[in-house]
């Protein structure tokens, strides 16, 4: 296969048209309704229409042209920001305001090149603290402190 | 009653004693994370969103707004003091805000920033209650046609105005009008793309999808990207400025004010086109253009100007008409939903202490900020010396606890990182993500005043051609297109000719 001139417009076009397929079919047993009187389905499908189209135009136009290559996908940063905190959300209501945030400090703190454990611990030390005293005392959010307390 | 009588009013509201402790805490997080390159407002605000449930609304919005523009001054320190931009807004400060402190100069560079700010954040409180009450009342007569005819005119011109590749910001605004709508449909009571997840019924929370798009996915670029952060601080000495540097500063100041002020107000605008256009302003109407680059304090002065004045200039689409300019409006549609205020016309009217509040609070942000910021200054050089591997644990930190306490639940913190990993994506692919949140927060307005409309006209779509308001507004959003499409459309034909040749 011939190389793609844009590949970012190129797969970002592939992306809106997924979306737009995808919706029309979640969407495809909602009642369209009229036009004047519109059902659920109308706008969603008017949507996802717009959406194809859009992105296949989009697509097709990234055939011309020069553009910058894709950048390189790095799975470790993704992969250790977003699941470090949806651990955190997961366990907050067990373990406690202080244990999870010493736990997501550190784990999150992996992600980075210049990672140092001894940093990393006083660091989730000092935010657990702070944290317990702007959120839950200070701003009085419903917060379990302690595991079991919540 | 007229403007002083209102501005009065506001006074009374903004000058309570918990209203100027938000207002403080407002500018000063704005000016922490203004400072702190690798933080937005946007993702401020989105964190700290669920933190105002329990506050008055007005005094959880004035809270808000004041990290908005308090992002602004903060900004342009960060610019100064270490040639990067703490806030996109102030990335041209840069050009000549860095050289005037490398001259030794930094002290008037600081000095005129945080003096041409207050400037335009003054004049542009005036602009807002002076402009907004006729606006509403213009506003409160449109019907549903005219109002989806707005929003298509702020939603095209938001994408015309932000850079990129138009088709692509397009598919950003649908895409995020499809997101808008996830939930119970109001007039069926049916629930659409729910997956039968009940979380999912009442909508997905403008917290989870600006967080994740803004406040995520730039962690995630920025630790992957291997530039290192030089922190090479100027010395800073003398915060004021010489009498000659005041002659060429002021005219810049007044310049940047009214541009700012003017972009402000259209869709799409807002602090960062502001700073951008002020500052090729500056260099067009200067003697010497070749000074600029050099340490032009002009350089300086219309900018920063310009970015505050456009900052609050933004909010008058929101209060008077409903509809969000840029990414931070967004939000705010947001927190004026979370306390029961349905943004528009109607505000000013039902709601005059908020309305007025809010806008007397600015002023008096401003001047809190003008105050405070240069004799802390110092603070701000010692937390830009934190290194970043230390920084962005606890703003995922911020953010967890902030996206965990808008429902108590650990299903916001899942949406939250699905919306991070999206946005990393959009990184990739160079898509930027403020018009997704711009259709994000329209979408259910806007499918209910097309319905509503084509009902009204028996299903003639012709409806939004016939009623002149509306139609005028299509014909500038039209006419918007074009402007975008035919310089493009030159460019690709003279590539094209390039290569014959």
């Amino acid at each position: 296969m011939a190389k793609i001139p844009r590949p970012k417009d190129f797969y970002a076009g592939l992306l809106f048209v997924g979306f737009g397929v995808l919706a029309i079919i979640i969407a495809r047993n909602y009642p369209l309704g009229t036009a004047a009187r519109m059902g659920p389905g109308y706008f969603p499908r008017l949507l996802g229409i717009l959406l194809i189209v859009l992105g296949a135009a989009l697509s097709l136009t990234a055939l011309r042209g020069q553009g910058p290559p894709l950048p390189g996908w790095k799975w470790r940063p993704v992969s250790i920001v977003l699941l470090s905190v949806v651990a955190f959300g997961l366990v907050l209501t067990h373990a406690g305001l202080v244990l999870s945030t010493i736990g997501l400090i550190i784990v999150a703190s992996t992600a980075s090149r210049e990672f140092r454990l001894r940093e990393s611990v006083i660091s989730g030390i000092l935010l657990a603290a702070l944290s317990v005293g702007v959120f839950v005392i200070g701003l009085k959010l419903q917060l379990p402190i302690w595991p079991g307390s919540g | 009653m007229d403007v002083f009588g209102h501005l009065a009013l506001g006074f009374g509201v903004a000058l309570t004693p918990i209203n100027l402790v938000y207002a403080l805490v407002g500018v000063l997080v704005g000016t922490l994370i203004g400072v702190l390159p690798g933080i937005g407002p946007v993702a401020t605000i989105a964190m700290l969103l669920p933190t105002t449930y329990g506050l008055q609304p007005v005094s959880a919005l004035i809270m808000l707004a004041g990290i908005y523009y308090g992002a602004q001054y903060g900004g342009s320190t960060t610019s100064i003091l270490i040639n990067m931009p703490g806030e996109t807004s102030s990335a041209v400060t840069c050009l000549d805000g860095h050289q005037m402190a490398l001259k030794g100069e930094a002290g008037a560079a600081l000095a005129v920033a945080a003096l041409g700010s207050f400037f335009a954040g003054c004049v542009a409180t005036v602009m807002i209650a002076a402009f907004s009450p006729p606006l509403s009342a213009v506003a409160l007569k449109f019907g549903p046609a005219e109002y989806c005819s707005l929003m298509v005119l702020g939603l095209i011109g938001a994408v015309v105005l932000a850079h990129g590749t138009l088709l692509k910001a397009i598919a950003m605004v649908v895409l995020g009008l499809l997101l808008g709508i996830v939930g119970t449909d109001v007039n069926s009571g049916m629930a659409r793309f729910a997956f039968d997840i009940p979380e999912l019924i009442d909508g997905i929370g403008v917290v989870a999808v600006a967080m994740g798009l803004f406040g995520f996915a730039e962690i995630v670029s920025n630790l992957e990207s291997t530039e290192k952060r030089a922190i090479v601080a100027a010395k800073v000495k003398g915060l004021w400025l010489t009498g000659k540097q005041l002659r060429q500063a002021a005219p810049a100041v007044l310049r940047g004010t009214a541009l700012g002020s003017v972009l402000g107000l259209l869709p799409g605008g807002g602090a960062m086109l502001a700073s951008f256009a002020a500052y090729t302003v500056e260099k067009k109407v200067a003697k010497d253009p070749s000074r600029f680059g050099k340490g032009a304090i002009e350089g300086v002065a219309g900018p920063e100007s310009a970015n505050n004045a456009g900052a609050q200039t933004s909010f008058i689409p929101l209060l008077t008409l409903g509809i969000p300019e840029n990414a931070v409006m967004a939000l705010m549609v947001g927190a004026m939903t979370i306390h029961n205020i349905q943004p528009g016309p109607q505000v000013m009217t039902s709601n005059p202490s908020l309305f007025w509040g809010l806008v007397a609070s600015m002023w008096v942000g401003n001047l809190m900020l003008v105050v405070l910021n240069l004799p802390m200054i110092g603070i701000w050089i010692k937390l830009l010396q934190v290194p970043y591997r230390l920084l962005y644990p606890a703003i995922l930190l911020f953010c967890g606890i902030g996206v965990y306490s808008t429902n108590n639940a650990s299903f916001d913190v899942v949406m939250t990182a699905i919306f991070g990993f999206l946005g990393v994506i959009f990184v990739k692919l160079e898509c930027e993500p403020a018009p997704l949140l711009l259709g994000f927060v329209l979408g259910p307005l806007m499918e209910e005043n097309l319905r509503r409309a084509m009902l009204l006209s028996r299903g003639d779509p012709t409806v939004f051609l016939t009623r002149p308001i509306s139609l005028a507004m299509l014909i500038v959003a039209a006419g918007l297109l074009l402007l975008i499409i035919l310089p493009n459309f030159r460019k690709t034909r003279a590539a094209a000719f390039q290569e014959e040749t």
